[in-house]
């Protein structure tokens, strides 16, 4: 269970335009860090390009113990077509997928490993229960019960506790620290900086580009979180070629 | 009296038989694929479909007349070609997979009339239209339950990834390369149906029997297997029902079957037990938890 990412000069974007720019750095094997940074700054941008969903434009990532396909991922807005007649015990039980693909056999571990997840997400009860029925929260605790089934050393989630209660937030956080108690290497977006400081020791602060990078404490100053805020947003369509590149 | 009604028809006449088997052989595969294009919210993609297949039936029915092979191969390759460029095209690019549908299907469409009048000859394609399901010989009775029978091992042997492509696809691509190749398959499923339906229906009502019994069953049931279960068993009493009501009214049977499936899909809507109208106007009480 030793799950690395190293980018080096890694640029990710849309149609040339990148939303990631000439990031270097390392998410450690065991690692719990928190990506902050403003809107658009590119942090679901470079979640997707851990999972290899973007191609980057240029610069390198190297996954060091995991395949692509083993990572398990949790988007911001998951597309998930709940009105598909689909009860929870089987919606979670496609956490098992690489396990036991598309033909496996879902035996009686594998079903104890399912109730297992439903009822460390709170969910027992839930199990007949089409997933349409299910609230936001309860939802996201669906979500969450299918990454514990994954049971991968790298989890990656989009902005986690979006729309969701306190209560809810905080049985989630447990569950993330557990993976962390586990030496799972867990990256998370994040907007709430106290949730950051309280829970999460390492955090990455970019704005398209790296601001800080570091022990939470660290990264979080005034100074920081300003810089960060002076991003510029927009894409230039008439912005030139990166000149580091070429320099490069 | 009930044996003259239901029974005599079939006992009598070998053409009727013939219909029975092969109706019933085009349900057990049709309806199921229509309760997924339904859960997709691909619905119209079976009617573009079906007009996608016309020309290549047609153009197959030009060269070798009302020859089963030669309309078969011609409706599965132009119905393929147009679920393969329309899929590969919506990867690839900005547009969605029903814009793309829309282009492929209405260009097929025009390219078979081109060639059709280009030949200039006076074709007959009623049958192709609207089918002949009076008079399945034993070759078209052997491609329905093949395409039946194809259909529901296919289904079996892809169900997992195609109920997760449905219901989750980023998830499936996060975890296996089998997305494309589960909308493909599935895709291919869809077209070997509508080109076995046409024999019996026609390609414009082909896509009813798939359509009309999956519509019908989501009013009943909120369940996968019940919906794929209770569309098999509407579609195949529409077949028998709407048989008998073309032997005794003397209709058109494949319309004839289609009807008494849209009736089944109207009694539905009113008495449906899974969101059907008396449900939604004459709610039940509500409970204490």
């Amino acid at each position: 269970m030793a799950a690395r990412i190293e980018f080096q000069d890694l640029t990710l974007g849309y149609d040339r335009h990148p939303a990631v720019h000439h990031l270097t750095g390392a998410i450690e094997s065991g690692a719990l860090i928190a990506v902050v940074g403003p809107n658009g700054a590119g942090k679901s941008t470079l979640l997707k390009g851990i999972v290899g969903m973007l191609q980057p434009l240029g610069g390198r990532m190297r996954l060091d113990g995991i395949a692509p396909h083993d990572i398990a991922y949790l988007p911001q807005l998951a597309e998930v077509d709940r009105s598909f007649p689909l009860c929870v015990y089987d919606f979670v039980s496609m956490g098992l997928w690489r396990k036991v693909g598309a033909f496996g056999r879902i035996g009686r571990g594998e079903r104890g490993r399912i109730e297992d997840a439903i009822r460390a997400v709170g969910l027992e009860g839930f199990e007949r229960r089409a997933i349409g029925t299910l609230s936001g929260g309860q939802m996201q605790r669906c979500l969450f019960a299918r990454l514990l089934l994954q049971d991968s050393s790298l989890i990656l989630l989009d902005e986690p506790f979006n729309a969701v209660d306190a209560k809810t937030a905080a049985d989630l956080l447990d569950l993330i620290r557990r993976w962390h108690d586990e030496k799972r290497t867990v990256a998370a977006v994040l907007h709430d900086m106290e949730t950051v400081r309280r829970s999460f020791p390492e955090t990455v602060l970019i704005a398209r580009e790296v601001v800080a990078w570091g022990p939470t404490a660290e990264v979080l100053t005034p100074t920081n979180l300003l810089a960060a805020r002076r991003m510029i947003e927009a894409f230039d369509d008439a912005a030139h070629i990166c000149a580091r590149d070429a320099a490069a | 009296m009930l044996y003259d009604l239901l029974i005599e028809p079939f006992a009598e006449f070998e053409f009727m038989r013939r219909a029975l088997v092969g109706s019933l052989a085009l349900s057990l595969g049709a309806a199921p694929i229509g309760v997924f294009l339904m859960l997709r919210r691909m619905s119209l993609t079976g009617d573009a479909m079906a007009h996608a297949i016309l020309p290549g039936a047609a153009i197959g029915y030009l060269l070798a007349g009302l020859s089963l092979p030669a309309m078969t191969i011609g409706g599965l390759v132009a119905g393929l070609a147009v679920a393969l460029g329309a899929g590969a095209v919506a990867r690839a690019t900005v547009l969605k997979e029903d814009a793309t549908l829309a282009a492929f299907y209405l260009i097929s469409l025009a390219l078979g009339v081109v060639i059709v009048s280009a030949r200039g000859s006076n074709v007959d394609l009623l049958h192709v239209l609207f089918g002949s399901v009076l008079a399945l010989d034993d070759q078209t009775l052997l491609l329905l339950a093949g395409v039946g029978t194809g259909t529901l091992i296919t289904l079996a042997v892809i169900l997992r990834p195609l109920v997760l492509e449905c219901v989750d696809p980023a998830f499936l691509r996060s975890v296996s390369h089998a997305g494309a190749r589960v909308h493909f398959t599935f895709m291919a499923l869809v077209v070997m149906n509508l080109v076995g339906g046409f024999h019996a229906l026609g390609t414009l009502l082909a896509v009813g029997i798939m359509m009309l019994p999956a519509a019908a069953a989501r009013l009943w049931t909120n369940d996968l297997t019940g919906l794929i279960g209770i569309s098999v068993i509407i579609a195949g009493l529409s077949s028998i029902g709407g048989l008998l009501l073309s032997y005794h009214l003397s209709l058109p049977s494949g319309p004839a079957i289609i009807l008494v499936a849209g009736g089944a899909y109207a009694l539905s809507l009113v008495f449906g037990r899974a969101g059907g109208a008396i449900r939604h106007f004459l709610p039940a009480r509500h409970l204490e938890a």
